[in-house]
């Protein structure tokens, strides 16, 4: 299969894209936003991952199988933290000590 | 037929001397390598195992005391795991078997076939290391906080021989995965593949989802042991619960990485032995994969007593009972493929109808242990230490002397001794089941597991227990010595010498070393019995 060629000003845009959200996450922490901190910081976050695999590791332009097997990864990654959290979150809800 | 009396070229006379083994990227050179490797382990995995039910032959902690009992049963359960079980069916039959039944002349990527047996080699030596330095006491699961605060062993040293070998299995399942995508001979279709290979493939992509979780949480643990940074220990702000979660995600499916392949094992053995197609091919096919992937979503039923919250105990107890369905598709639909079969009870098929009833009864052991009440009762007893024996060592350790019986010949060019061989198929039977079954009464009557010390009203039950291993021992060495005897003076194999169907029969025993002189064309479905005597009649008439 031929290897897509990106464009230098499509990396260069991308490059830029990923300073101003580091910076915007850097400016975020200095503002207190009380639980939303965590959830800016880590959407931010996700954004420049997604950046980073979909341009820089060309799976924006790869076959259907590549595609699938990127999205299974995250997947696993979500069943992971999903279930982990049905106990961290609901670990209070009764009110006896060890539940 | 053609008898040959010149010695034929084939991938163990090709080359001869060290370095042709050492650096050899023929995928059944590298088999062979791992075989020798893991008999290695499973060995000394033994030695442990026997010190432990020597310990445990009289109520008082009297051969050693408690802190080298702690030793024995954490080396004999990480050398098992690690080095012994999860390589065991996968890279020695699996590495030897793929690339022939998918008719191709090697893995994907047979230097890094190499290099994942030298991770197993490099992790099983620094593990040795550890054990003969001081040893390691903190069970083969690493629970913190003892394996990060408390424990004064080598955790470190042994947790990275785990981390190690873990690379060797990441990099084993990429190769059969991309072997199977990619390498499949003309005409092979998915839906053709033997069930060998579809449970090979399924125990894959366990491997390459699941391992990397146990190896950054094995690095956790050395960074919060070492550096004391704060993951699990809620005085540094972690959370030790967090362990058991990422512990478990990993080893609740690496059970299935034990069991997958040695299914994919008997479902060759059954229809082969009773010259039917596995019944219900799709299914079995396809209930591989779901264990696979249902594998991943009940690892919480591992910590009901952990203080996991009540609700995630809930629905990890719910989802672990539809794990049952698949496995109770396969064990169905091979009694199914039984049914009217012309059945012969060769030593394979022997083993393949231990592994069934054994692994039915590990299975079915589950379910009371994913309940969440009866759990509270048996958990951390010799109730779920002889639950995951019979799965393990019922199911995958007889899946895997059946599968070393049936491809032998393959393999060397040799014929066993049948006599000898279902003598020792029926003693590691008669062996395992004196072993374990005691086990299960112990935990229901409250024996905990990793004691040293017991009651006196024990004692009978353990000593019977004590007596099944020496059967079982017993049982495991005659193999070792017919097999190493068979290579000089077993009876020479023919292509294919169980009438089995699947292209790895169709090549010389032992084949060349591209294992096929011309790549083979695949017209006709798995298990295609009318079709091999078709073909065995044309060659007659040919020949
Ligand atoms: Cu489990």
């Amino acid at each position: 299969m031929a290897e897509h060629i990106i464009s230098r000003k499509t990396y260069t845009y991308v490059f830029l894209a990923l300073l101003v959200l580091t910076g915007i996450t850097t400016a975020v922490a200095f503002v207190d936003l009380g639980a939303l901190n965590v959830v800016v910081a880590l959407a931010i976050a996700v954004v420049k991952m997604l950046l980073v695999a979909l341009v820089f590791m060309h799976v924006l332009y790869s076959r259907r199988l590549t595609q699938i097997t990127v999205a299974g990864g995250l997947m696993w990654l979500a069943i992971l933290l999903v279930l982990t959290m049905t106990d961290f979150v609901t670990r209070g809800w009764l009110g006896v000590p060890g539940t | 037929m053609i008898t040959a009396t010149v010695e034929q070229k084939h991938y163990l006379n090709a080359e001869y001397g060290l370095k042709s083994w050492l650096l050899t990227t023929d995928h059944k050179r590298i088999g062979l390598l791992y075989l020798g490797t893991i008999t290695f382990f499973f060995l000394l995995g033994g030695i442990f195992a026997t010190l432990i039910r020597l310990e445990l032959l009289t109520p008082p902690g009297d051969l050693t005391n408690s802190e080298t009992y702690n030793k024995f049963f954490t080396l004999h359960g990480v050398i098992m795991v690690f080095f012994f079980l999860i390589p065991s069916i996968p890279a020695t039959l699996g590495n030897f078997l793929i690339p022939m039944m998918v008719g191709a002349r090697d893995l994907a990527f047979p230097k890094l076939n190499l290099l994942s047996w030298y991770l197993l080699l490099a992790g099983g030596l620094l593990s040795m290391w550890a054990m003969f330095a001081g040893g390691v006491d903190t069970g083969w699961t690493f629970y913190t906080p003892y394996s990060t605060t408390y424990s004064n062993t080598y955790v470190i040293a042994t947790a990275l021989g785990a981390f190690i070998a873990g690379f060797s299995s990441i990099l084993t399942g990429l190769n059969f995965i991309v072997t199977i995508h990619r390498m499949r001979a003309p005409g092979l279709t998915w839906f053709r593949l033997p069930l060998f290979v579809w449970s090979h493939y399924a125990a894959a992509l366990i491997m390459v989802l699941g391992t990397p979780v146990l190896a950054v949480t094995l690095v956790l643990v050395a960074l919060e042991r070492a550096f004391r940074i704060g993951i699990f220990d809620p005085a540094l702000g972690g959370d030790p619960v967090l362990f058991q979660h990422l512990f478990w995600f990993y080893s609740h499916p690496a059970v299935y990485i034990m069991v997958l392949p040695g299914m994919g094992v008997i479902s060759e053995l059954v229809s082969t032995f009773s010259r039917r197609r596995v019944f219900g091919y799709g299914f079995v096919a396809f209930s591989s994969v779901a264990i696979a992937v249902y594998g991943f979503l009940v690892w919480g039923h591992h910590m009901f007593v952990s203080s996991q919250s009540v609700y995630a105990s809930l629905v990890f107890s719910f989802l672990s009972f539809f794990v049952a369905i698949p496995s109770a598709i396969k064990v169905f639909n091979w009694t199914a493929t039984l049914y009217k079969g012309s059945i012969s009870y060769e030593t394979p098929m022997l083993y393949a109808f231990g592994f069934i009833g054994l692994f039915t009864m590990g299975g079915l052991t589950g379910l009371f242990v994913a309940t969440l009440g009866v759990d509270v009762h048996v958990h951390d007893t010799y109730f779920v230490v002889a639950h995951f024996h019979y799965i393990m060592v019922g199911g995958t350790l007889m899946a895997y002397l059946g599968g070393l019986h049936f491809w032998w010949p393959k393999m060397t060019g040799r014929m066993y001794p049948e006599g000898w061989a279902k003598l020792s198929a029926l003693v590691i039977f008669l062996g395992f089941n004196l072993t374990f079954f005691p086990q299960f009464l112990l935990g229901y009557l409250g024996m905990p597991r990793r004691y040293h010390a017991y009651p006196d009203e024990f004692q009978v039950l353990h000593v019977l227990s004590t007596a099944g291993a020496s059967v079982l021992a017993v049982g495991y060495l005659i193999p070792l010595v017919y097999l190493v005897w068979s290579l000089r003076y077993g009876k020479r194999a023919t292509a294919n010498p169980f009438g089995a169907t699947g292209l790895e029969w169709k090549t010389s025993s032992p084949p060349p070393t591209y294992n096929f002189d011309v790549t083979p064309a695949v017209t006709h479905e798995a298990y295609d019995y009318r079709a091999l005597a078709e073909e065995e009649t044309e060659g007659v008439r040919v020949g």
